[in-house]
């Protein structure tokens, strides 16, 4: 851009790429990565690994006491990440107390509210009049964390998969892969990848390379495609392997675990195909094939004739008339939810009222109206 | 257990008028020769070796029960603590089993044999235990299993003729395995642990202990030594059965630093320095099962084999049964339990109630 034509022929487009590239390297780049799986499997100690942060370092854990009445908590954190003048606002969405009660049962219903919710804002400020600035906080991509302790998927992993592979993409994780032989780490791998097609569960594709690309790189590529679930050990500390060079690791009486070497763990693949090279597609995936599937849900349910009742009796109504009104969320659950609260709603305005007159009649003399 | 066997028993001779202090055996002693017995050595040292050789004769049964998650690598450790295929378990990883629905208990019995000892090993194995989504109540069917054996002897106790030796089903030691998360004990392992540990001897161990450094695994002894501890759950050696001073302090070393033991085991052998071991074979290293700086397997095996096995079945049967077999006929108001037990009709017997056993 702004090179005088030289040639006749030469127009100038090809140049497009490097203005993208200059506007979103100016813009930043948004990312919302959500991590999942029973406690203990190592997800913080990978995430610090994965970006080089230490987002945990103010994290209280509970004890197992405390844990037997937790619910499930969605929690966000955000961590800005600069590298080569390219700014990611990272953020970090992790579910503690999944899986950790006596009783699991619909511990993932909190997590799949969460990612509709998700999509739902988004869709509201689609719709809405400044398009501008839309912030995206629909989740990219969904860590899951798999036991190598177990003998593949438990009946946990299987719902909470079934439950958001259509809302999200999943690439599935075996945490604390250093438990695990070779023999038994490629046995479990193929379990999971059978349970995975059994179940029909949807994880994250990665594309396929172009057919232009060169041997090695397909090799590579074709490698790292097999090694799905990706089997990984993390760790934010250096130590030295054998007296030698200082390498990430994990240092144990009978060897050192070094987390960057490709015959002891996955997780060099797991950051090339994460960070590296797929994290543009998925966010593309996210917004062209799960919130658009998301999107066409709401609004072909909104078509229908229950469905507008459904609209103006919500709270979404109450707002100003110059807003588009928005579908709701075509899930039963969620309606109910909504009538709660507006039950609850009026309830403390009836109290409220009930306080107010009460204020009022002891201002004046006079007996006063019995308590509430 | 002993050692040094004598090769044979001499009666002891009390003619000799030859003082020479003696100090009291550990082990039988073979006396020197019958010239230099003390006056007043009668011989009842050698009680012990005469029940050695009967304990050879009849042989002991013992019985084991592995619970925890499946996956914790239950059936390989009790594998490698009696040196045996005693445990269920396919050869190859790809174990086609499907996760029970509800928890089910399996018992296997083996007989081992060693130095002239049998042992009639029963593996009681409790699959499907926490591995379903909602793991309400999921002891109970252990919890019921354990009783019914205190039941079945008690039945067989009450009986006018009664067998010259009771089959002893009755859990002597339950082996509970513990995720090694890092963190602290999980809800389940808690609720598991407060139920049981009042029924039978509940020995923690920390499954699949390779998984963490050496600074992980002394961080997460204390964690689970102190919620143990505050939610007031009592794994064998109990404290308050420590018999005696020698005791108490040699369980309190047990319990305060070694225990829970952090085990790793395994099935497959390697070489290493020359020797053939048991171990895993990873590409940082072999982990040796039965090197105490890698793992604790060593420790366990010698406290539940080596210098506790008796007294596992003694609490069991002493304190357990008996805490079982009072309830029961306090609930019958003194009678003995079933009808019909007896095949015959009692006269009424007045419903006092029974003294209770401590």
């Amino acid at each position: 851009m702004g090179k005088g034509i030289q040639d006749k022929e030469y127009v100038g487009f090809a140049a497009l790429p490097n203005q993208l590239h200059r506007k979103s390297v100016k813009k930043g780049f948004d990312f919302t990565l959500m991590v999942a799986g029973e406690s203990g499997l190592g997800k913080s100690t990978l995430v610090n690994s994965l970006f080089l942060t230490n987002l945990y370092a103010d994290r209280q854990l509970p004890e197992a006491s405390a844990r037997l009445t937790q619910t499930l908590t969605i929690e966000r954190r955000g961590v800005e990440i600069e590298e080569g003048g390219i700014k990611v606002k990272l953020t970090l969405v992790d579910t503690p107390g999944f899986g950790d009660s006596v009783d699991c049962s619909d511990c993932w219903l909190p997590v799949v509210r969460f990612i509709e919710e998700q999509f739902e804002q988004y869709l509201r400020d689609e719709s809405g009049l400044n398009r501008k600035n839309i912030q995206d906080s629909r989740v990219h991509c969904c860590l899951y964390f798999i036991s190598p302790f177990g003998r593949g998927l438990r009946p946990l992993d299987v719902a909470f998969l079934r439950a958001v592979h259509e809302k999200v993409n999943i690439i599935p994780v075996i945490g604390k892969a250093d438990a695990l032989m070779p023999k038994e780490t490629q046995a479990l791998k193929q379990k999971i990848r059978d349970q995975l097609k059994e179940e029909e569960i949807n994880i994250y594709q990665f594309p396929d390379c172009d057919s232009d690309e060169d041997e090695d790189f397909k090799r590579q590529d074709a490698e790292m495609k097999e090694s799905i679930p990706f089997a990984v050990v993390g760790s934010c500390e250096v130590v030295r392997d054998g007296g030698t060079r200082p390498v990430r690791g994990r240092h144990y009486s009978w060897g050192t675990v070094e987390v960057e070497n490709p015959h002891h763990c996955d997780f060099l693949n797991l950051r090339r195909m994460l960070v590296q090279t797929h994290l543009q597609d998925l966010k593309e995936v996210t917004h062209d094939l799960l919130y658009e599937g998301y999107r066409a849900r709401c609004l072909q349910s909104l078509a229908r004739p229950g469905a507008r009742d459904r609209a103006s009796r919500s709270k979404l109504s109450r707002q100003s008339a110059t807003e588009i009104p928005l579908p709701m969320l075509p899930l039963a659950d969620t309606e109910k939810l909504i009538r709660e609260k507006d039950e609850e709603l009026r309830r403390m305005q009836e109290m409220l009222e009930k306080m107010q007159a009460q204020m009022q009649q002891s201002q004046a003399p006079g007996e006063q109206s019995d308590a509430l | 257990m002993s050692k040094g066997l004598p090769e044979t028993r001499t009666d002891a001779a009390m003619s000799e008028l030859v003082p020479e202090p003696r100090p009291k055996p550990a082990v039988p002693m073979k006396p020197v020769s019958i010239n230099s017995n003390l006056l007043g050595y009668i011989g009842i040292d050698t009680i012990i070796e005469q029940m050695r050789k009967k304990t050879m004769k009849t042989g002991f049964d013992f019985n084991i029960m592995v619970v925890g998650q499946s996956g914790l690598g239950k059936s390989t450790l009790v594998n490698t603590l009696f040196k045996s295929q005693v445990s269920r378990k396919a050869s190859s990883w790809n174990r086609e089993e499907k996760i029970p629905k509800t928890v089910e208990i399996k018992a296997i019995g083996h007989v081992i044999e060693e130095g002239g000892v049998k042992m009639k090993l029963t593996v009681i194995d409790t699959p499907g235990f926490g591995d379903q989504i909602n793991n309400e109540n999921c002891w109970e069917p252990i919890e019921k299993y354990i009783n019914e054996q205190y039941e079945k002897f008690l039945k067989e106790e009450v009986n006018i003729a009664r067998k010259k030796r009771i089959p002893d089903t009755r859990v002597h030691c339950c082996l509970y395995f513990i995720s090694p998360t890092g963190h602290s004990l999980r809800p389940l392992d808690l609720e598991f642990m407060k139920h049981l540990s009042k029924v039978v001897n509940i020995v923690p161990v920390i499954a699949k202990a390779d998984t963490m450094t050496l600074e992980e695994k002394s961080e997460f002894k204390q964690r689970v030594r102190k919620e143990l501890e505050v939610n007031g759950i009592e794994f064998y050696p109990q404290k308050e059965f420590d018999e005696d001073l020698e005791d108490k302090t040699e369980n309190d070393k047990i319990r305060q630093e070694s225990m829970p033991f952090a085990v790793v085991g395994s099935d497959k052998e390697y070489q290493v320095n020359g020797k053939r071991v048991l171990g895993r074979k990873t590409p940082w290293g072999i982990i040796e099962v039965e090197n105490l700086n890698h793992c604790e397997f060593a420790l366990l095996r010698d406290f539940v084999i080596r210098t506790h096995l008796q007294d596992l079945k003694e609490v069991t049967h002493n304190i357990h049964y008996e805490t079982y077999r009072a309830k029961r006929l306090n609930d019958n108001g003194g009678l003995p339990p079933g009808e019909g037990l007896l095949g015959t009709v009692l006269p009424p017997v007045p419903a006092t109630p029974c003294p209770t056993a401590e």
